[in-house]
């Protein structure tokens, strides 16, 4: 069967473990993640994870409903066939001598990428986009010699008021609710 | 009130109703231990190997239906924890699962007996704590009980560092849990519960396989009135023996690996299966692709990630057996399948487990029937895990849910002895034996010492052929006799039990089979049979390992004497 991409959003408590808990269970199911990506969400307590995995659907399908399983683990969602706004940021340290310092300072500019160090044989440019974007620079950065990539992995919100989550009403209506 | 940690753990257990529960303690656990005499209704079963508390917890909360509690020290206690830990979860048996710890300044620094239990136990708890505050303790009691009982029952590991236990704090047991991300399904979608009904009154021949699922929820009755309603067969898994009556009309016994022809044949012809409450694992379904080919197939869950991991389905249901059951009934046509029924009568006479052949050693099957019929099927029979496991499940006729304890989904040789005590100390008014392997009874034989420090009457049947029987059928069967590390030395069974001061016979022929099935009943006290059955008898009928069911290979035809597999109806 075809394996594709699938983004998964997981809201999780936002306790020590949870996120061994987690990988935990991707390695012992045998599932493969291509990017996991955490930080905290509007709400306190609340810790917001992208995973993106690649797999057939039903894999993808079993991945959530294991995941969704955790105790810890407050939702999780498959927001691959949604519309997504998904970012991903990447460092790159590429070798710069005088000769090529322009051509790179042009493509990150095309790229709308910032240098954001300068050394005397190397930049360092740092570029926020979807995956493709990261790619296509990366490849044209490739002809000068690449010495350092870091990269996050993917974050991803559905577009629209619809609220972060699909089946969730919008965030608006939550924050209207009279303090307790 | 002020309390201290350990006796806040104390006060949770009896808050939880917990009357009983299965340790061995350590340097870390002396402040709990202290204080345990303080709590005299909680009764402590001092094991010889931690393993063994956890089967024994898991023994006990099978017998009854409750949590089952176990308690090690920090290190070497937790880890021997660890095999009992997996068996409870891959069975989802609600248990609660006590480690000691060291204090928290050394927790990081390989201290002594220090080791990461909550880490390893990660893949098979449904849950686990680390406690690393007093104040917190009770909070997590309550949410552990909570966890292991609802939903898919499992067990819930609670690690609790030995300074934590000696503090201070304020004791209120919460009267409520507060957990968001903890979703217990109930009641099934009723658009699935439409379409379901709709399949199973159009089938033609249908079938039921019912697993634990049924035992957990309760739901034997609904199971019944379903199955009576429709006219619909029912064959049950290895864990879900006992949960439809096998002395009724419509049971089919087990199908599988060493399930009976019959069933086997049943589910290759039945054109709508109805899975409940069970999880298409591969000692069930043989090679996935022959597994009941014609079949559409509606599967009852209480665990959604259950439904599609396996088989694909056509309507997935998730939601309380016992809920579901009953509203799916409302939906339910009377209907016959006479023909349907009748062709599986048909397969049983053709597939026969009803012979036990004449032989002039003495057959486990025989045992087992002999045992039937003294306890006229009323005992919690407990088991290991090898052929006479899989006798066990043949030729035993089990009428109640909670009437047969074995270790399915890990297998686990060594569960029998102490499980039969957990059993024996839940259901004190049952006769509890325990049917077991000479190589099983020898891998936690130490908890005889437990049976009688604690008076507890389990009866042993031991078949002992010498071997690690059930490899040495495969060796037997795929690997040319090749007994390399099967053949299995035991020391006298009746002389240990013997100096454990418990009485025992050897049986070697067939007459004396009855009478000491009697003498140990009628003891007041544990009992041990060494039973001397024939050493190369091999479990039939059996599916080749990675072949479909219905390639199962039935005994070779030898000198035969009848014997009626239903003694009633
Ligand atoms: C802890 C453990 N180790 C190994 C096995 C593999 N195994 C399965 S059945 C079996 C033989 C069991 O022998 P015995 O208890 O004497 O029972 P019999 O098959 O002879 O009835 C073995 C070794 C297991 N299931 N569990």
């Amino acid at each position: 069967m075809a394996t594709t991409k699938h983004t998964l959003v997981a809201i999780v408590q936002d306790k020590p473990g949870v996120l061994n808990r987690m990988v935990s269970l991707f390695r012992r199911r045998g599932f493969n993640i291509d990017s996991i990506a955490v930080g905290h969400s509007e709400v306190a307590h609340l810790s917001r994870v992208t995973i993106v995995v690649n797999g057939t659907t039903a894999t993808v399908e079993q991945v959530r409903k294991q995941l969704d399983k955790l105790i810890d683990v407050a939702k999780v969602f498959d927001i691959t066939g949604e519309k997504l706004i998904g970012r991903e940021l990447a460092l790159v340290k590429v070798k710069a001598g005088s000769a090529t310092r322009s051509e790179i300072i042009e493509i990150a500019d095309i790229f709308r990428a910032n240098i954001v160090d300068v050394a005397s044989d190397s930049l360092t440019i740092e570029i926020t986009g979807d995956e493709d974007k990261i790619e296509s620079m990366l490849k044209l950065l490739n002809g000068f010699g690449v010495k350092e990539i870091a990269r996050t992995g993917r974050i991803a919100m559905v577009r629209g008021n619809i609220g972060a989550m699909p089946d969730e009403k919008p965030a608006k209506s939550r924050a209207k609710k009279p303090a307790a | 009130m002020k309390k201290t940690g350990a006796q806040i753990i104390c006060e949770s257990l009896i808050a939880e109703g917990v009357d009983v529960m299965f340790g061995f303690p350590g340097g870390v656990l002396l402040p709990f231990y202290d204080t345990l005499p303080q709590y005299p209704r909680i009764r402590h079963i001092l094991v010889r190997h931690e393993q063994a508390a956890a089967h024994a917890a898991d023994g006990y909360a099978r017998a009854t239906g409750k949590v089952g509690v176990c308690m090690a020290t920090s290190g070497p206690g937790a880890t021997n924890l660890v095999t009992g830990i997996a068996n409870a979860y891959l069975d989802s048996v609600p248990m609660v699962a006590f480690t000691g710890q060291v204090v928290r300044a050394q927790i990081g620094k390989d201290s002594f007996q220090e080791i990461d239990i909550t880490g390893i136990t990660l893949p098979i708890t449904k849950h686990s704590y680390v406690a690393m505050d007093t104040a917190s303790l009770a909070r997590i009691i309550k949410e552990a009980f909570y966890i292991a009982r609802t939903g898919r029952p499992g067990p819930v590991l609670i690690d609790i560092p030995k300074d934590v236990m000696q503090e201070m704090a304020e004791f209120s047991y919460p009267d409520r849990v507060s957990l968001p991300g903890y979703k217990i399904p109930t009641s099934g979608h009723p658009t699935q519960l439409k379409n379901a009904a709709k399949l199973i009154n159009e089938a033609k021949r249908p079938l039921i396989i019912a697993g634990r699922g049924v035992i957990i929820s309760g739901a034997s009755d609904e199971l019944k009135q379903m199955a009576e309603t429709s006219q619909i067969p029912v064959i049950t898994t290895l864990l879900g023996i006992g949960c439809f009556p096998e002395h009724h009309i419509l049971s089919y016994g087990m199908p599988g690996m060493h399930g009976m022809g019959y069933a086997n044949k049943a589910l290759d012809e039945t054109d709508l299966l109805i899975a409940i409450g069970m999880r298409f694992d591969d000692r069930v379904t043989g090679k996935i692709s022959g597994f009941a080919p014609r079949a559409k197939i509606i599967h009852i869950d209480m665990d959604p990630a259950e439904i599609g991991k396996n088989v694909s389905v056509d309507v997935p249901i998730v939601g309380d057996v016992k809920a579901v059951l009953r509203a799916l009934h409302k939906l339910l046509e009377t209907n016959a399948h006479v023909d349907w029924i009748r062709q599986l009568d048909e397969w049983r006479q053709q597939h026969p487990l009803t012979d036990v052949r004449a032989s002039s050693g003495l057959l486990p099957q025989y045992i087992i029937r002999e045992l039937y019929e003294a306890t006229g099927g009323d005992a919690v029979v407990v088991t290991g895990v090898g052929q006479h496991q899989m006798w066990t499940a043949q030729h035993y006729i089990f009428h109640h849910p909670d009437s047969f304890i074995s270790s399915g989904g890990l297998g686990t040789m060594g569960f029998g002895l102490p499980a039969a005590m957990g059993a024996k100390i839940g259901r004190p008014e049952k006769a509890v034996w325990l049917v077991d392997g000479d190589g099983s009874f020898q891998m936690n034989i130490q908890e005889l010492a437990t049976l009688v420090q604690d008076n507890i009457a389990v009866k042993i049947a031991i078949m002992n052929n010498g071997y690690l029987g059930m490899v040495r059928q495969w060796q037997d069967l795929f690997y040319k006799k090749n007994y390399v590390a099967t053949p299995l030395s035991c020391p006298d069974f009746v002389k240990v039990a013997e100096a454990y001061c418990i009485p025992g016979v050897t049986v070697t022929r067939r007459e004396e089979v009855q009478p000491a099935i009697e003498q140990a009943a009628a003891h007041d006290g544990p009992f041990l049979i060494n039973f001397m059955v024939e050493p190369e008898e091999n479990v039939f009928p059996m599916v080749p390992p990675g072949a479909s069911n219905i390639e199962f290979i039935e005994e070779p035809k030898k000198e035969v004497t009848s014997w009626p597999r239903r003694s009633t109806l």
